[in-house]
């Protein structure tokens, strides 16, 4: 550990210096409009979430629809050529382990924001970007009722789905500090 | 333009029936004593002077990965992965041709107009700062090598040649501009710990890493190899991420925002585990080489002298040592190291070997400048507690020695377990 103060102090002083003006006056800034548009980065607080809502019932119709061929009716998954994960866990009951009850995304997330996220920027495959802010809230909320999360008639938006904790929000190890010339995993000589 | 320009295919059977007519004849020597002719001498392409090509007889391509896995292009124009043809390489340059190409899953190129591009900065930063291609090349600019290497390049047993097994990486000269000067132009705010990159594939795939990270050594490159970035390789900015696994890479770069958590969007998923071990491995690749030459389905003519050469990488920083071995580790010698290793670059090692002609397996051990040595199957194995079992893997992407074994009759062959 006394290889990396140094370092951290480093890290410390280059922090103050970027507080600093700007160096090249190179760029300009983007209008409010721009940042609203492009900012499709979902963080666990949601504060980037678009205006809308959506339910469970409403996502049933949008996934019997839209994703219902490739992920199977019962959201059980698809078969080659359609392959898509399985969408809902097998076992019954909301504090199943969402490390054993198989790779899950709706109920293996730590985060419901990153529920929104995924089917916001990638689905449907092929067709991404052509779901509106309120059916990608009625998608998540129909995944997160199947997986036992969530009350039926609970309403997405951009106030609740933060809010919702998720089975798995403390079971994920944390990434490590990543330093320069530090080894990928302290005791790992390899 | 296409109208003004005859159909390429067509030229070149035009140009090489006219050439073949204006072929000089090799005429029979005298004295049977002449230097080899060539084959013939063709006239100038037009099209070749304005943009060269490899020789007819070199025929090197890449392969879908894994070996057997769907074509790129398939029926509907996705893209796959591709591995690059690694048993022909020399020196430490991938050709931006040969590049090996990861999609985050099949799809299609997006093509883009670089007056058009934008990359916008954002989040937590005093200055949210929007850039052309023109203003980035404006600011200083870094020329630097690295390889990019995809967290599937894991060799099996069934792999036959070294493409099969380690096709997954390839090495280029990066040029563009560090992203500690774009974020420090931006100013990033007190409290900033993370940074998340955006690309503009069908999926808007995006990938988090640390702001340390950011601030030290990656680059928004515009340049690979001495030209613009190659399409399939991002053009017309991607962002490079020394060291770590080829999905942080970001192709067609678009948007960077610095947040205070992890925000586990899209790409980040993949990298989600329960195991503290499994998670830190999936980040830097560890050290790591091959034997390229000679390698798995080539053939040695017969006893004497070769030059045993490859590839030696490590997402910690430079290669420090190769050591090879051509008793399947018995004992190690150190090999020759091609001129200055760089940081997170492939680095060339050579030893002088003089084959006997018996069955001989040949292993090469890499040390990077942080002391991680690369291990066998068996160490990994021993290190967790488990039974050396192939199946079982190795955490991380995989980085274990590759054995070759030559075969009495000189063909080599992969001796993985």
């Amino acid at each position: 550990m006394r290889v990396l103060r140094p370092l951290a102090l480093t890290m410390l002083l280059g922090a103050t210096a970027l507080a600093q003006g700007p160096t090249y006056g190179v760029g300009r800034a983007p209008t409010p409009e721009e940042l609203r548009a492009r900012d499709i980065s979902i963080g666990p607080a949601g504060d980037e979430l678009p205006p809308g809502s959506g339910t469970a019932e409403q996502g049933e119709r949008i996934y019997r629809i839209r994703c219902a061929g490739c992920h199977g009716r019962e959201l059980e998954g698809g078969r080659a050529p359609r392959r898509a994960p399985r969408l809902v866990k097998t076992e019954p009951g909301s504090d199943v382990d969402p490390w054993a009850a198989g790779r899950i995304l709706p109920y293996r997330s730590p985060y419901a924001t990153t529920v929104w996220d995924y089917i916001n920027r990638g689905m449907p495959l092929y067709q991404e970007g052509s779901l509106t802010a309120d059916q990608v809230y009625a998608l998540t909320a129909f995944l997160l009722y199947r997986n036992e999360v969530i009350a039926e008639d609970l309403v997405l938006d951009a106030e609740s789905l933060p809010k919702i904790e998720m089975p798995n929000r403390d079971g994920w190890a944390p990434l490590p500090d990543w330093q320069r010339l530090s080894p990928r995993l302290p005791g790992y000589p390899f | 333009m296409g109208a003004k320009r005859p159909d390429r295919r067509e030229f070149l059977r035009g140009g090489a029936a006219l050439a073949g007519g204006l072929t000089v004849g090799a005429a029979e020597p005298a004295l049977g004593q002449a230097p080899p002719e060539p084959e013939r001498y063709v006239r100038g392409d037009p099209d070749l002077i304005a943009y060269g090509e490899r020789s007819r007889f070199v025929t090197s391509v890449r392969i879908p990965h894994p070996p057997g896995g769907r074509e790129s292009p398939d029926a509907f124009g996705l893209v796959f992965h591709v591995a690059a043809p690694l048993q022909d390489s020399v020196g430490t340059i991938t050709p931006s041709s040969l590049h090996f190409v990861g999609t985050t899953r099949g799809s299609l190129m997006p093509e883009i107009d670089p007056a058009e591009h934008r990359l916008m900065i954002h989040g937590m930063v005093e200055r949210p700062l929007v850039f052309t291609m023109e203003d980035l090349k404006r600011l200083p600019s870094v020329t630097r090598l690295h390889f990019i290497e995809c967290a599937g390049n894991r060799a099996r047993s069934t792999h036959k040649d070294v493409q099969e097994s380690h096709g997954m990486t390839s090495c280029a000269e990066w040029t563009g501009v560090l992203l500690s000067t774009l974020l420090e132009e931006a100013g990033v705010k007190d409290g900033a710990a993370w940074v998340v990159a955006e690309g503009t594939e069908n999926v808007k795939g995006a990938s988090s890493f640390p702001l340390a990270k950011a601030m030290d050594d990656c680059i928004v490159a515009y340049g690979m190899n001495g030209e613009a970035v190659r399409p399939q390789n991002g053009f017309p900015l991607r962002l490079l991420i020394p060291g770590f696994e080829g999905i942080f890479n970001t192709k067609y770069l678009r948007r960077i925002k610095v947040t205070d958590e992890y925000y586990l969007n899209y790409n980040d998923y993949g990298h989600l585990s329960r195991d503290d071990t499994r998670a830190a491995l999936g980040y830097q690749v560890g050290p790591k080489s091959v034997i390229t030459r000679p390698s798995g389905g080539q053939r040695l003519p017969g006893r004497g002298f070769y030059e045993i050469s490859g590839l030696a990488w490590s997402g910690g920083g430079a290669v420090s040592r190769v050591d090879v071995s051509t008793d399947a580790g018995r004992s190690w010698q150190e090999a020759e190291i091609q001129g200055t290793a760089h940081r997170m670059a492939h680095t060339r090692f050579r030893l002088p070997w003089s084959w006997d002609g018996q069955e001989a397996v040949l292993m090469s051990r890499c040390t990077d400048e942080v002391g991680q040595v690369q291990p066998t199957q068996a160490q990994v194995a021993e290190h967790f507690g488990r039974p050396d079992n192939p199946s079982a893997g190795v955490p991380g992407l995989d980085n274990t020695i590759q054995p070759w074994r030559v075969a009495g009759d000189g063909s080599v062959h992969n001796a993985r377990a």
